[in-house]
């Protein structure tokens, strides 16, 4: 029996330090490897500024738009639901590239917005600046925190719900009694992780910051190491990213409360009914965050349909590349996720995305030379950094619900004397089958639209769905590029849904 | 994870042909993909060396700077003349061996290393439906009506971006970062590389995006389409190099000397316009597609050697930074 006790403790210890020296391993190298150090310019600092700044401004705006959309979806039933739940992660999923096309098909120069305003005699927008990055990076952010908030109302036991409804709870007492004290839980939680995404921003910020104004942290690293090939700068400027990241994750950590509620029979929810006038307000909200996530998606999708039927048998081939990376990804970042759902791991886990990608790469390919020809190693490096990009989400999606079981439940598992796989089999993993379908499906979508570090390990002859798309951009051909994108769109939604849809399917609780 | 490693295994199964000697050439990705010159230039070399020419695509610089000297390359087909300084200090690459005067070139070339495969002159690219105006210079772009928005490249993420600071440090010196200021409003963004920006400009979100002036025979040939045009300015263009070197460590040091005599050949020159749709740099503008003979060029080239280019770059990019954040 000890021995048991002693293995379920040792797990999340061990699936810890493997995240840790996957990151810290590759950081150090890079570091003696680069021998001199460097010093940072005043350039750099306004860089990090900015970078900071966007990054607060993005989360707080994403946390504040996410809250009525998932109150209204929470208290609301209606046809296609469940459909809009599952659309409200595919701007997530997106290859970067491709999202800012749809995001300027509405707010762009020749964008829906503006043809409306030149119809009615109006003065073109601009969406380029601090209001562009904001627009994507809450386009990308807002329907990650709904589902998390979402979660969190799935999470409150229907006793509770039910006890307020016949006290007559109403309003701000009820958003009082309930929705805050989940919202204490999630929203530091799900502000963090946007606010680390951001800090990561590039391509985006830059793109529609509308110029050099817009230099975030990762710039400096993108140019100090693929331009100048100046790993003294990379790597202090990783650095400074990690310690960032490390800071918020902290942070975020040591505010959110613990688990506020009392345990419930685990009964399904009832459905909550709402007066007319609640019900009016919720239809708006919801059609406003439809209109807003849906139609830049639906432009992209729309816009390469009748390409797919062009495209090369290599796309294909390539995506079918980019389904095996994925379910790899899915498993391993699952693994360590279930092992590490819990505060200190939530930590741990934001390491996943502290480091820049190319320093990683960097690294992982500075540690394997010695041993294997990089290349070789290509897919297998970019399954396990594309499993660590996606642990700190999984963890949070994860951590509310596995620590309520472990508070819950432990009693009882140590009355009937569970053993760690009895514990996991039926108890952990069953009761966490909702929030692991989600999180699943995020996390493939996510690998398979990432590029990955497969530009520096070097693949000719295993391109990516991903690269395959740039590959296309890079030779002109814009309209198979924007087919490869649905079909990349179509896939990383199909793949979410399989996994998503298998959470909810089981989870009558 | 055994599992893992057999489906990766499986998929990295190419045809491997025993006892062929391999000539290992290292690309930057769009040059090796199926839309680009890498397989047509292996099929055509395959035919005459009885070898196995292999191209490894990615980022060039960053990965023979890990590698070292160790590098399993033989070639390294690519680099651009904005870095060849970084690229030479490394002292991994061995003369070319062929004969300089035998580039057909805008510009005199001497150098022994890095040779030269194709060239083009960086360009401003124009939509002619709505750009109407003529742009005969860097100052028509800064009278442009408000409709008509640029889009170019980040000189600190884009070897293009990066040519055009120098490009407009050569035409205005000490009055670049006055230029960048007055352009400014006129820039719709800044993007990280080159598809971005002329993915923005054929979305039409751009009326004018920083190409290359043989862009539009693509456009001519693949799609039939005359609008897209290159803007020639009397001050000259910048002109940019693609270049091949032999690694001085290669192991096939035979194959490498016959593959940089590859380059300079017919066969591999001819392969070029169609493929990466610039001008190939070892034959006279008589022997060129007809598409490409008859884009319109600049009558002078600008050029900094790459020490000019590194002395100038970091100061270019400042005054590039300065001039657009205002």
């Amino acid at each position: 029996m000890a021995h048991r006790v002693v293995a379920m403790k040792a797990v999340p210890i061990i699936a810890g330090g493997f995240v840790v020296c996957l990151v810290l391993f590759p950081l150090i190298t890079v570091w003696m490897w680069a021998e001199t150090g460097a010093s940072l310019g005043a350039a750099d600092w306004s860089a990090i500024r900015f970078t900071i700044w966007q990054a607060f401004l993005s989360a707080l705006l994403s946390c504040v738009a996410a809250i009525p959309v998932a109150r209204a979806l929470a208290r609301q039933r209606f046809i296609g639901r469940s459909a809009i739940i599952v659309l409200l992660s595919a701007p997530f999923i997106l290859p970067v590239i491709v999202a800012v096309m749809g995001i300027l098909a509405v707010f762009g120069q020749n964008g829906l917005i503006n043809s409306v305003l030149s119809v009615i005699g109006v003065a073109p927008v601009s969406i380029y600046g601090l209001s562009g990055i904001l627009i994507a990076h809450v386009f990308f952010n807002m329907p990650l925190v709904t589902r998390m908030i979402l979660q969190g109302w799935l999470a409150i036991p229907a006793e509770r719900l039910r006890l307020a409804d016949s006290l007559g709870l109403k309003g701000w007492a009820r958003f009082r009694v309930l929705e805050w004290p989940m919202m204490q839980q999630i929203l530091p939680s799900a502000f963090g992780v946007v606010f680390v995404i951001c800090l990561s921003s590039f391509a985006v910020a830059l793109t529609l910051g509308g110029g050099p104004r817009a230099t975030t942290l990762e710039l400096g690293i993108y140019q100090a190491f693929r331009f100048d090939f100046d790993l003294g700068k990379a790597a202090v400027l990783a650095l400074l990213q990690f310690g960032l990241v490390g800071v918020a994750a902290l942070f975020t950590v040591w505010i959110s409360s613990k688990d506020p509620f009392a345990q419930g029979l685990d009964r399904p929810i009832v459905h909550v009914t709402t007066g007319r006038f609640i019900r009016g307000i919720d239809t708006c909200v919801i059609v406003v965050a439809i209109a807003f996530l849906g139609i830049p998606m639906l432009t992209i999708f729309v816009k390469g349909l009748l390409g797919i039927i062009s495209l090369p048998f290599s796309i294909w081939q390539a995506a079918g590349r980019s389904i095996l990376i994925a379910a790899g990804s899915t498993l391993l970042c699952l693994g360590f996720a279930l092992a590490l759902a819990r505060r200190w791991g939530e930590v741990l886990g934001s390491a996943g995305i502290a480091v820049s990608p190319l320093v990683l790469g960097a690294g992982l390919f500075l540690m394997i030379r010695p041993f294997a020809n990089p290349f070789d190693w290509a897919l297998i490096v970019t399954m396990i950094l594309n499993a660590m990009l996606s642990l700190p989400f999984v963890l949070r999606i994860l951590r509310p619900q596995a620590e309520s079981i472990r508070t819950d439940y432990h009693r009882l598992a140590a009355t009937m004397g569970l053993g760690p796989w009895a514990w996991v089999r039926w108890i952990y993993v069953p009761r966490l089958r909702r929030p692991i379908g989600f999180a699943a499906g995020l996390t493939a979508a996510l690998s398979m639209g990432d590029l990955g570090v497969i530009v520096l390990f070097g693949t000719s002859d295993h391109a990516t769905l991903p690269l395959k798309l740039y590959q296309l951009m890079g030779a002109y051909r814009m309209d198979q590029a924007a087919a490869a994108a649905t079909v990349l769109l179509g896939l990383s939604l199909l793949s979410f849904w399989i996994f998503d849809y298998w959470g909810r399917r089981g989870a009558h609780a | 994870m055994k599992h893992l490693t057999l489906g990766a295994g499986l998929l990295m199964a190419t045809s491997v042909v025993a006892q062929t000697p391999v000539l290992s050439v290292y690309a930057p990705d769009y040059f090796t993909s199926e839309w680009g010159p890498g397989p047509s230039i292996e099929a055509a070399f395959e035919e005459t060396c009885a070898c196995d020419l292999q191209f490894s695509a990615g980022d060039l610089l960053p990965r023979l700077m890990l590698e070292g000297p160790s590098t399993n390359a033989d070639i390294v087909i690519g680099l651009n003349t904005d870095i060849t300084k970084k690229a030479r200090s490394t002292g991994l690459f061995a003369p070319h061996g062929q004969n300089n005067a035998d580039l057909d070139l805008p510009i005199v070339w001497n150098d022994d290393v890095f040779l030269p495969f194709d060239w083009s002159y960086v360009s401003f690219i124009y939509d002619a439906t709505r750009v109407t105006t003529p742009l005969n210079s860097f100052e028509d772009l800064t009278t442009l009506p408000d409709d008509q928005k640029i889009v170019i490249q980040d000189p600190r993420s884009s070897i293009s971006g990066l040519a055009l600071v120098l490009w407009v440090k050569a035409v205005y010196g000490d009055k670049a970062a006055d230029f960048w200021a007055r352009l400014a409003p006129h820039i719709l963004t800044v993007t990280k590389g080159w598809s971005e920006a002329y993915g923005l400009f054929t979305d039409g979100e751009a009326a004018v995006v920083l190409s290359f002036n043989t862009s539009p025979a693509y456009h001519i040939v693949a799609e039939g389409d005359t609008t897209k045009k290159a803007a020639i300015f009397d001050e000259g263009h910048y002109a940019y190099f693609e270049l091949v070197a032999k690694v001085a460590g290669t192991d096939q040091p035979e194959l490498a000397d016959q593959f940089m005599a590859f380059v300079m050949s017919d066969t591999f020159q001819s392969l070029i316009p169609m493929t990466n749709w610039s001008y190939p740099a070892a034959q006279p503008a008589s022997e060129w597609p007809e598409a490409f003979a008859a884009l319109p060029a600049p009558s002078k080239a600008v050029f900094h050697d790459e020490n000019t280019a590194a002395a100038l770059r970091d100061e270019a990019i400042e005054e590039w930074r300065t001039g657009l954040s205002q």
